[in-house]
């Protein structure tokens, strides 16, 4: 595997710190659904945390981050406000996007999140656009578009692959992989590796375990190095798995299933990337128990605080779409 | 005041525009090449890091404006041919009208999409269209219509210096055409029409393509006696109604003449918003001179006889006309 840097023990504990809060909060997010008080659905990413963990380690205030409809772990991971993401899933006017956007949409373009998106695929050429933009300031900043296996489908990966190899621009394409498109196995429809797409425009490309957050980190160090170095862009398809449904009681709309129990448990019980990084760190002794629950505690603290704020929070006046249209300002 | 062509009109407003915000960037099918010549000479003076040819990829580039307007640049995106619009719909319909609203105002995008628009020149139906709908209907993005160079001069330096989506259509192959533009800097306001000529008997409204016959047909309705009252609306989005409410009050009858196809197009939009708020001002139902409901054939005769022509506005003028008379 590329990349020869490992997270030492500090870097390793703010990753599981990331990790926890992004699964502390969507557990919640699923719980808030269940019992009504959400607006709108959500896309949780439970299991796939080692990948926004993993990828945002590396990224700085100023790169840039192109997400998906399953976003709310590569906002938190990029440094998003927990509150002001919880006021925007509970729609409120406290929310990142003052509740006009909602979970699919999530963006805070002050810290690089230029924005969640509800089509899917459509972060690739804004990713893009964004790395032109990198390129044009020349300051070595960087773009990442994470995209999922169902994205890969769409041809705009084929057209962002060329424009991103023909003008050798700063960005990197991250596939986080987690085996459904909605709610079809990806085999059914996703021929053969994600990642062998990108070898014919010759960007290189590495496949890592989505679920080993040192690995996804890792292989990042590679990556980051790679682009800020000049070298144009490159392509991290990380494995990982949707424990969760495509959105929460999908089970309502979709009756006939199309994986099997056995499967989720198998991947909740053997491969859950926070309980992986937690037994690592107990097995080498860099933290005890007592340490690794306080980190959780902490996780779980913020996320209590950041959904009393937004229950808390004001509700937009029925009128309040139409100022949000146009800036109405002239250069 | 200076009389050059459309397509130099349109050179010369980008030329102005990069030449004062080193933020303004040009990318586009063939940008380089430019085969309608109104981005020809651009990478010469403002080099390829700022002007830069694309692959064929609507749907990339209409993503990457958004992106790169998101990220602080101010884009120029040509298209070429508007239905290619169609093509790269995605990162026009859900991106760029959206993003500013999904994202609670955080981000403002300065970007114009150029593209060339109209029917008549036997390119056929796929390279003919007149997208004034979609586009109109988005919400979140302007849409400017130059009729005359001095409009497509002052509408994209508009358009440039906005710091929201435009759209910006210019008529096809009218690109030789000559008019007088002013010497000195100006701009024309995006949602501004213009009344172009006054008269009493009836209210000739056109955009675009449209305005060259509907001026002719007002001539030629003026050696019949009729006086026409002719606004051109030089922006579909924001659509400035109260001038249009005001010329059809002068007349209270009314013609609109687009060439878009008739269902849902902006003559019908235009005329619905007359009949809602000039009602009491119309002495005769509003006439739509539009395409009908077809695909632009290639067979010249099949083509011209679907666009509105002179013939057919004096034909319709005269009769609402006559009609007030009869009555």
């Amino acid at each position: 595997m590329k990349g020869n840097l490992s997270p030492d023990v500090s870097q390793c504990l703010k990753l599981l710190r990331t990790m926890l809060l992004i699964r502390n909060a969507e557990e919640r997010l699923g719980a808030d659904f269940r019992d009504g008080k959400l607006p709108g659905g959500v896309h949780l990413s439970i299991g796939q945390e080692a990948v926004a963990a993993g990828v945002c380690a590396h990224l700085d205030a100023g790169d840039q981050i192109a997400s998906t409809h399953r976003g709310h772990g590569h906002f938190l991971a990029k440094g998003g406000d927990p509150r002001a993401l919880f006021a925007e899933i509970y729609g409120k006017r406290e929310g990142i996007c003052r509740g006009m956007g909602g979970s699919m949409h999530v963006a805070d373009f002050s810290r690089g999140i230029i924005g969640a998106n509800g089509i899917v695929g459509a972060g690739l050429p804004i990713a893009t656009g964004a790395a032109l933009a990198n390129q044009l300031d020349g300051d070595g900043q960087m773009t990442v578009c994470i995209f999922g296996d169902g994205a890969s489908n769409q041809g705009v990966l084929m057209e962002s692959l060329n424009i991103a190899s023909l003008w050798q621009l700063p960005l990197l394409f991250v596939c986080e992989h987690n085996g459904f498109c909605q709610f079809s196995p990806a085999a059914t429809v996703t021929a053969g590796t994600i990642s062998d797409r990108a070898k014919p425009f010759g960007i290189p490309v590495e496949v890592v375990d989505g679920n080993d957050v040192r690995a996804v980190w890792r292989v990042m160090a590679w990556a980051t190095d790679h682009i800020r170095s000049g070298q144009g862009p490159a392509f991290i398809e990380a494995r990982t798995y949707r424990i969760n449904n495509h959105f929460e009681r999908e089970h309502l709309v979709v009756t006939t299933p199309y994986r099997s129990e056995e499967e989720v448990s198998e991947w909740r019980r053997d491969r859950d990337p926070i309980a992986q990084l937690q037994q690592w760190l107990r097995d080498k002794s860099l933290a005890d128990d007592a340490a690794l629950a306080a980190i959780a505690d902490e996780a779980a603290a913020v996320v209590d605080d950041s959904a009393a704020f937004a229950a808390a929070g004001t509700v937009p006046h029925a009128n309040e779409g139409a100022g949000f249209m146009f800036a109405g300002t002239y250069s | 005041m200076v009389r050059i062509r459309f397509i130099q009109a349109i050179n010369t407003a980008l030329r102005e525009e990069m030449q004062r915000d080193d933020k303004v960037i040009l990318f586009g099918e063939d940008v380089e090449a430019s085969i309608f010549g109104d981005t020809r000479g651009l990478i010469d003076t403002f080099g390829s890091r700022r002007v830069r040819n694309t692959p064929i990829c609507e749907n990339t580039l209409t993503g990457m404006a958004v992106g790169a307007a998101a990220s602080g640049y101010r884009v120029v995106l040509h298209m070429m041919f508007a239905n290619f619009i169609y093509t790269g719909f995605d990162g026009i319909a859900n991106q760029m009208a959206r993003m500013r609203l999904m994202s609670g105002g955080q981000v403002q995008l300065p970007l114009t999409v150029i593209a060339s628009y109209g029917g008549g020149r036997s390119n056929a139906a796929q390279h003919s269209d007149t997208p004034f709908a979609p586009v109109m209907n988005l919400g979140g993005i302007h849409v400017a219509v130059p009729a005359n160079p001095a409009d497509a001069k002052g509408l994209l330096k508009s358009a440039i210096r906005c710091n929201d989506p435009v759209i910006f259509l210019e008529p096809g192959g009218r690109g030789g055409e000559l008019g007088d533009v002013p010497d000195e800097e100006y701009l024309t306001p995006l949602g501004e029409a213009a009344v172009v000529r006054r008269g009493g008997d009836v209210t000739l409204i056109g955009m675009g393509s449209t305005m060259r016959t509907t001026l002719q047909a007002a001539d030629m309705l003026a050696g019949d006696g009729i006086e026409c009252e002719v606004v051109d609306c030089r922006s579909l989005a924001p659509l400035d109604e109260a001038t249009l409410c005001a010329a059809a009050a002068c007349t209270g009858r009314v013609i609109v003449v687009d060439e878009s196809r008739d269902r849902c197009s902006a003559a019908s939009h235009i005329a619905a918003v007359l009949a809602d708020r000039a009602f009491g001002d119309l002495r005769a139902p509003i006439k739509r001179i539009t395409v009908p409901d077809c695909s632009l054939p290639y067979a010249p005769a099949s083509e011209s006889h679907l666009l509105p022509d002179a013939d057919k506005i004096v034909a319709a003028a005269t009769t609402l006309v006559r009609a007030g008379e009869v009555t």
